[in-house]
This record gives structure tokens, C-alpha cells and sequence, in this order.
């Protein structure tokens, strides 16, 4: 595996099924008494948050606690960005302090690169910008695993704000990699100019692609990072491209719903769909930690890449 | 090169998994100077001999988990589990630990793969655990697994059963059941070959490869 984990095509075929089996294995841990691990003791993980998130820091938080790494929260808010620092002098302060993992969610597509290039430790990207959102592929494989057995020539389906998604785009490179078929369904407003380029199918039409779909993965509208209108109205995207509960019964009967939260009930998905048992909403962000965990202990759980190459070499 | 408790650096992850689609490594792959010490039949006499030891140094092993350290300590743990039931009548509890997240070398080799880890549902407390391994060397993967054991919960005792002590320990470590003893030395390795893994049963002795193959090897 490669030191940093910025993009879902960083990973080949070999490296995503060994973070997914160690996740795999990771997972049971949840059943024990004692839900620790001494493993990367004496390491340290920064959380540099300059996004709002929930679930995706605290899932890291809990991830690098379970194997007994010390956690250092950032969020921008309250620190010296407010005060105007840059990234690469936050970055600075952060290597001074001996940090040897950074996880980065950053509203800048490509900071998690630029990161790389001026610390010394693992570089994880916790989403950046429209880019990409590396785990929360890996998550969306694993939970995909778990319920359906496999990932080849599986069917998904990713439905919805594709244009201001990371985690669409980072499915696609990763479940292509692993040998899914994906098709992305959105209006042509929400589409990036460049999809032709990307290894999927496109269509326009969710209720004639939903019959041969293993899984349905349903992204969320984001408002926040629309600056011109893409759809004529709240009701009229909803009812072309949500999914309720008529357009859920069109499904195979072993389908699954997935989507990557937070949720718009009643936009995207209507809330009969979000909480019925064909939903993995909830085993999605309980699979998110085990999945961090696994990258976390396989960047940091070894011996530093860069030395044992030249070690190697001697 | 860090002395790792199987014979070979990570023997134990990477033989299964490098050698692409046929079990284990090839014979033709060791050095010429290689040497059978066990066959299978003394194999399976040293494992009958350790289960009536287990038998009578835990009356009758009623409440005896066998629990192997993967790769090869798993099919050992069964096999003895099964001669175990054979005596006595009633089948044995198995399973498997694997202690690679608690290890002492971590950072001196790229990130292991980790290993299964199967206890039975009943848990392990106030049991005999009977650790299940096939070489023992340095002690520090048994040390590992007694740190992972203490995370599963509190058995009763904990006896250590292996098919081959090579010597070398590192730390203060002994083992209630040993196979055979066998004076090697630290440039020597020693391959445990089993019919589950491997395709046969045998001990194999030879001299140290090349540093640069094993590092290699070790590698994942």
C-alpha cells in the first residue's frame, strides 16, 4: 500500500480487499468485552477538520482510539485559521508536534494532496472538496460485502447530486477496481462534463434502472455547494430522482439502499425507504469505523514504508 | 534480521498467500542441504502423546479450549482436539487466536495481514486454555498471544502446546507440551509442513536463505 490514502484509485484490486478482510476481522472486535487494541500506542492521529462533520470525525476519532493511538481534534473554527493561518502553516505546526497520521476534510478539492507534500507522516483524506472521500468507499464496498457476499459483477446504482459528490466519485474508481458495474443516475444538471471519461454507465432514468440493480446508493442534495439552480424545484427533483417507497418495490428482492448521509428525508429518499430493512444507513457508519481502523493500522501499524525501503535496499 | 517466533520471518502469512493457486511452498524451492527431522508418522505419534498429556494434566480436559495461533497452530489445535474427543468421548472446543495487533516487532516490518481470530461462543472464562502452536522459538508470538488472550477474558490457566521447541527463547516463556525438542541453530529455520496447508506432514530443517530473500518474504 502506498503511505497515503488521497484518492480511491490509490488503491489496486489487492490493497482494497486486504483493508476490507482486515476490517473484516477488525469488525468482530465489536462483540468483545474489551474493545481496544494496543496496536498503534504512542502514535498520534490529527483530525484537521476545516469542514463540518459528524460522522466522519467521529468515526475516525473512535477508529484511532480503538487501536490506541492519541487523538488530536482540529476543527478550524475556534483555531488560528480563523485567524487567517494557511493550511501549510497549520500543516507546520502539526509536524512539529510529532503527528503521524493527518486526517484531512478540507472544502478545497486537492488540499489532502498539497498536505502530502509538506509532512512526513500518512496523509488521509477525509474528503475534499468534489473530489473524492476514500473511506467512505471502502465503508460502501465493505457494507455491500457483508449483506450481498461479493463485490464482482455486482449492480450499483448511484443516484442523484453526482456533480458535488466525493463519495460518487471515489465509489466509482473503487467499485470498478473491484469489479462492480456501476451506473450513475442524475439529472443532466448534477452530472460532471468529464463523465464520459469515468469507468460507468449513465442514464437519466431511475425507475427503468432500478430492475437490474443489486445495489441502490442515493447521494444527497447539496444545497450548500449549489451556486446556480440545477433543477427546477425541491419537489420536482424528488420525484423524478428520490426514491420512495413505490419506486423502492421496483427493486430486485435482495437489493439493498444505501446512502452516505445526512440524509434530506423526503428529498432524496423518503424516510419509509431510510428506515426499512432493505436500508444499511445505520450498518454503514458502524462499518465506517472498522474500515478506519483497518487503514489506520495498515499506514501506521507497520514499519515506516520510506526507511524499510532503504533498509531493503542496503 | 529480528528473530520472529516461526521459523521463517512470517512464514506463517506469506506461504499460503504467495504462492499463487497450489498449497504452501514448493519442495524444490528449499536448499539442497534440507533435511526431513519428522515424517508424518511421528507427527501424528507426538500429537497423540501431547493430548494424553492434556488429558491427564487437566482430568479428563473437560473444560479445555484449544485454541491455535494461525497459520499452522489452527490445524494442529484440531487435530488434537479430535484425538481429544477419540479418548474421551465428547468433542473438544476449538478455535483460533490471532495475536499479530499485539505484537512487539509491528514497526520493524511493513503492516501484517491479520489472521482469524475464533473463539467458541461460550467465551473463555474460567477455562483451561490450551495455546496451540508449531514452532516455538523466540517466545514472542506466544508472549502476544497472552496479551490478546487477556482482552478475550480471564481463563483458569493457560498451557502452551507446540510441535517443535527449537530453542533461543527470548523471554521467560516454557511450553507444558512439546512434540519434539529439537537443538537448532539461529541460522538454521525450521518449516512445519502440514497436510492442511501444505498438502503433507513434515518437519523440515535447513540452513538460513539468502537475508535479502527472507526480508523479501517478510515483506507482507
Amino acid at each position: 500500500m502506498k503511505r497515503h490514502l488521497i484518492s480511491a484509485a490509490d488503491l489496486s484490486r489487492d490493497d482494497a480487499l486486504l483493508i476490507l478482510d482486515t476490517a473484516e476481522e477488525l469488525a468482530q472486535m465489536a462483540d468483545r468485552p474489551i474493545r481496544k487494541l494496543p496496536t498503534l500506542r504512542g502514535r498520534t492521529v490529527v483530525n484537521l477538520f476545516y469542514e463540518d462533520s459528524t460522522r466522519t470525525r467521529i468515526s475516525f476519532e473512535a477508529a484511532a482510539k480503538r487501536l490506541s493511538a492519541d487523538v488530536i481534534n482540529f476543527s478550524a473554527k475556534g483555531s488560528s485559521v480563523a485567524k487567517g493561518e494557511s493550511l501549510k502553516d497549520t500543516a507546520l505546526t502539526l509536524e512539529a508536534m510529532g503527528s503521524d497520521a493527518v486526517v484531512i476534510r478540507h472544502s478545497a478539492s486537492g488540499a489532502p494532496h498539497r498536505l502530502a507534500g509538506w509532512v512526513r507522516g500518512s496523509v488521509v483524506n477525509a474528503g475534499d472538496g468534489t473530489h473524492e472521500h476514500p473511506t467512505q468507499a471502502l465503508l460502501d464496498a465493505f457494507t455491500m460485502r457483508r449483506r450481498l457476499g461479493r463485490l464482482d459483477g455486482l449492480r450499483v446504482t448511484i443516484v442523484g447530486d453526482v456533480l458535488h459528490s466525493r463519495v460518487a466519485r471515489s465509489n466509482v474508481l473503487l467499485l470498478h477496481t473491484l469489479g462492480a458495474d456501476v451506473t450513475l443516475v442524475a439529472p443532466p444538471t448534477l452530472l460532471p462534463v468529464a463523465v464520459s471519461g469515468w469507468p460507468c454507465e449513465v442514464s437519466y432514468d431511475l425507475s427503468a434502472s432500478l430492475p437490474k440493480t443489486d445495489v441502490v446508493m442515493m447521494l444527497r442534495v447539496q444545497a450548500e455547494r449549489m451556486n446556480a439552480a440545477y433543477f427546477p424545484s425541491v419537489r420536482e427533483y424528488s420525484r423524478r430522482y428520490g426514491l420512495d417507497a413505490d419506486r423502492m418495490a421496483l427493486l430486485p428482492e435482495h437489493a439493498i439502499v444505501m446512502h452516505p448521509g445526512p440524509m434530506n428525508r423526503g428529498v432524496e429518499i423518503a424516510a419509509e425507504v431510510a428506515d426499512s430493512v432493505r436500508s444499511t444507513i445505520v450498518e454503514q457508519v458502524a462499518n465506517g469505523v472498522s474500515v478506519r481502523m483497518a487503514v489506520l493500522y495498515l499506514l501506521l501499524g507497520g514499519a515506516d514504508v520510506t526507511t524499510h525501503e532503504s533498509e531493503a535496499s542496503r | 534480521m529480528y528473530p520472529s517466533d516461526g521459523a521463517v520471518a512470517g512464514h506463517s502469512s506469506s506461504a499460503s498467500q504467495s504462492v499463487a493457486g497450489s498449497h504452501g511452498r514448493a519442495r524444490s524451492a528449499w536448499p539442497a542441504d534440507s533435511k526431513i527431522v519428522l515424517g508424518p508418522e511421528e507427527i501424528g505419534r507426538a500429537l497423540t502423546r501431547i493430548a494424553h498429556e492434556i488429558l491427564e494434566r487437566t482430568n479428563g480436559a473437560s473444560d479445555v479450549i484449544l485454541l491455535g495461533i494461525p497459520t499452522r497452530g489452527v490445524p494442529l489445535a484440531e487435530r488434537l482436539a479430535a484425538r481429544l474427543t477419540q479418548v474421551e468421548g465428547r468433542p473438544a472446543e476449538t478455535g483460533s487466536i490471532d495475536a499479530t495487533m499485539y505484537r512487539d516487532d509491528l514497526r520493524l516490518r511493513p503492516a501484517r495481514t491479520l489472521r482469524h481470530t475464533a473463539v467458541p461462543a461460550s467465551g473463555i472464562d474460567r477455562k483451561i486454555v490450551v495455546l496451540v502452536d508449531d514452532v516455538l522459538y523466540s517466545g514472542r508470538t506466544v508472549r502476544a498471544a497472552l496479551d490478546a488472550l487477556n482482552d478475550l477474558g480471564r481463563p483458569r490457566a493457560v498451557q502452551l502446546a507446540v510441535l517443535v521447541d527449537r530453542g533461543h527463547r527470548e523471554l521467560p516463556i516454557r511450553a507444558d507440551y512439546v512434540g519434539k525438542n529439537l537443538p537448532t541453530s539461529q541460522r538454521e529455520q525450521v518449516h512445519v509442513l502440514l497436510s492442511e496447508i501444505d498438502g503433507e506432514d513434515a518437519v523440515v530443517l535447513s540452513q538460513q536463505a539468502e537475508q535479502a530473500g527472507a526480508d523479501l518474504e517478510a515483506g507482507r
